[in-house]
């Protein structure tokens, strides 16, 4: 099993998820996060006061699939997700040793 | 100067920005008209609403998320304390005869304010300081309980104005005693100056419709001079200070639009063609004053912002209101795009050149939008609108108006902002002004009142 967590454009979220459906993702969990990257921030004016915002708004997704789903996720993920812009984001893979469903008992692969 | 001034304003029986005069002769007394009594009412609702929750949001939304509480607190405090106040003393000292600078206490704790009520209803309208040898009262064709009211209304909304200067960091026990001290020291003489047919600004012939000078010029030196002696926050200048909601304050200026209709077209005292003009040119200042803030931004800083659309408004509202009531739409036109540039270079510029922090811009915008409508006033009146069997020609526009604006502004900027400052030291006497650095970065929210939003 593999944990894939992407940072994504907020408005990219309904896009990435209606490419992961089809291939089978049962579930994922979104966070709205803030960070900085390549694109570094923002700036902001109230009234003649400039502010710099270093970290901008993103959205966080963490899907944990079988491992050989693990490069059609990323890559489903990868073409929905693209803009060719600055600030489009990364996308980690990592491993996972064990994964639970609380409501029935059932465990690795059979819980996702 | 004054004396001999005063003398020739009585020859004239100027204007009183409030009312026209009645005829003198008849000895009847004053009759209540229902349908006047009706729209001061209703005005009177419309001005609370513009402090609570209109200034409050407008504020609240421009401060950072842990100090929302403690602003949104402050002006539904100040609306309480100074209800009290203005019972108890304010009113009196406000609009009694007394003399020409300030009101006695003849009417402390409300005394008398029902002598005239029989059978549920007042026997005979209010007059405003009859019996004032030399002086014309103001006869109103509503009961006193109302005229109080509507007074009261004003009383509550300087004050709350001047909490935007010393955002985020005074105690609120100092705000307490300093709101107190403040109403009674120096608001209510300054109303008795210009709206008590007695007063020496009215004597003068000063013109201020709906509280130019005596709500904004007034509550925004006193600001500035708050945030001089209060100094500026920690992390000014280094800190992202943004706001927090500006939706917030966008319904609350929005709020402020609609009350201020209460504040300018109530100030007539009647619902009648004056109440009328007041309304329309309130309306097309405001509008003209935002459009000027906003294209003036747009081409200033690259960007429209809400923050300066609704900012521009609320300076086009201040800088209509002295004028509301004496001057015809082609004026209104001009006099809120002055304020609208005029305050957005004030706010935006000025502030940042000159170091002060006064947080929110009370007196950028209210105290320069408050000098820009009085004088232009003064240039713009249109004498048929204040003209009354008296006084035929009423106060028109020219530069003899326009020195005596000038002597009202001078005199309310000296005397508030001297008097501000004698205050704020008597409350830093006795609590203190401003919370320690500590309690200031963790959040007034938290560390004033215990609580948290969101």
């Amino acid at each position: 099993m593999k944990l894939i967590m992407a940072i994504i454009k907020p408005f990219k979220l309904d896009d990435v998820r209606e490419a992961l459906t089809p291939l089978g993702v049962q579930g994922l969990t979104v966070s709205e996060v803030k960070g900085f990257g390549r694109q570094k921030g923002q700036t902001e004016i109230y009234r003649g006061a400039e502010y710099h915002v270093n970290f901008l708004p993103k959205v966080k997704i963490e899907v944990v699939v079988p491992a050989d789903l693990t490069d059609q996720v990323v890559e489903a993920i990868t073409k929905s997700a693209h803009t060719g812009k600055i600030g489009d984001g990364k996308i980690f893979v990592i491993d996972i040793e064990r994964a639970v469903r609380i409501r029935t008992g059932e465990v690795d692969v059979a819980a996702l | 100067m004054l004396r001999r001034r005063l003398a020739v304003g009585l020859a004239a029986v100027l204007p009183f920005a409030l009312l026209a005069m009645p005829a003198m002769a008849d000895d009847a007394p004053p009759k209540l008209d229902s349908g006047d009594t009706a729209w001061m009412l209703a005005s009177t609702a419309l001005v609370l609403m513009m402090t609570v929750p209109g200034l409050a949001l407008f504020y609240g939304g421009m401060v950072r998320k842990k100090n929302i509480l403690a602003t949104l607190m402050q002006s539904f405090a100040i609306t309480c304390i100074v209800t009290i106040a203005w019972c108890v003393a304010g009113y009196s000292l406000a609009f009694t005869p007394g003399n020409e600078y300030v009101g006695d206490l003849s009417r402390f704790m409300l005394n008398g304010i029902a002598d005239h009520i029989t059978k549920g209803n007042d026997t005979q309208a209010f007059v405003l300081q009859s019996g004032i040898k030399g002086v014309a009262p103001m006869v109103t064709t509503i009961p006193e309980t109302v005229y109080m009211m509507f007074q009261m209304t004003f009383a509550i909304i300087t004050p709350a104005l001047i909490v935007g200067a010393f955002a985020d960091r005074m105690k609120f026990s100092a705000l307490c005693i300093f709101m107190t001290l403040w109403s009674l020291l120096i608001y209510s003489p300054v109303a008795h100056w210009m709206w008590a047919p007695s007063g020496w600004s009215a004597q003068n012939g000063q013109l201020d419709f709906a509280g130019g000078t005596v709500v904004h010029i007034n509550a925004g030196i006193a600001g500035l001079v708050c945030a001089l002696v209060l100094g500026k926050r920690v992390g000014y200048g280094t800190d992202n200070m943004a706001p927090y909601n500006l939706a917030y304050s966008v319904i609350g200026a929005s709020l402020l639009w609609v009350g201020w209709f209460g504040f300018n077209a109530g100030s007539a005292v009647a619902s009648n063609g004056r109440a009328g003009m007041a309304m329309a040119v309130t309306q097309i200042a405001t509008a003209a004053a935002a459009l000027a803030w906003m294209f003036a931004e747009w081409i200033a800083k690259g960007k429209p912002s809400v923050l300066g659309c609704i900012s521009g408004a609320v300076a086009g509202l201040v800088a209509i209101t002295p004028a509301s009531g004496f001057v015809l739409p082609g004026a209104s036109i001009i006099i809120g795009i002055a304020a609208g540039v005029i305050c957005f270079w004030c706010a935006t510029t000025l502030k940042h050149m000159l170091g002060y922090d006064d947080s929110l811009d009370v007196f950028g915008v209210h105290c320069v939008g408050g000098i820009v409508g009085a004088l232009l006033t003064g240039v713009f009146s249109y004498g048929p609108l204040s003209a009354t069997d008296a006084s035929p020609d009423g106060s028109p526009g020219g530069l003899a108006q326009l020195w005596i604006q000038c002597q009202g502004v001078v005199a309310t900027l000296v005397y508030s902002g001297v008097g501000t400052l004698i205050l704020l030291m008597v409350t830093k006497a006795l609590v203190g002004l401003r919370v320690n650095e500590d309690e200031e970065r963790e959040g007034l929210d938290l560390v004033l009142h215990g609580e948290q939003v969101f």
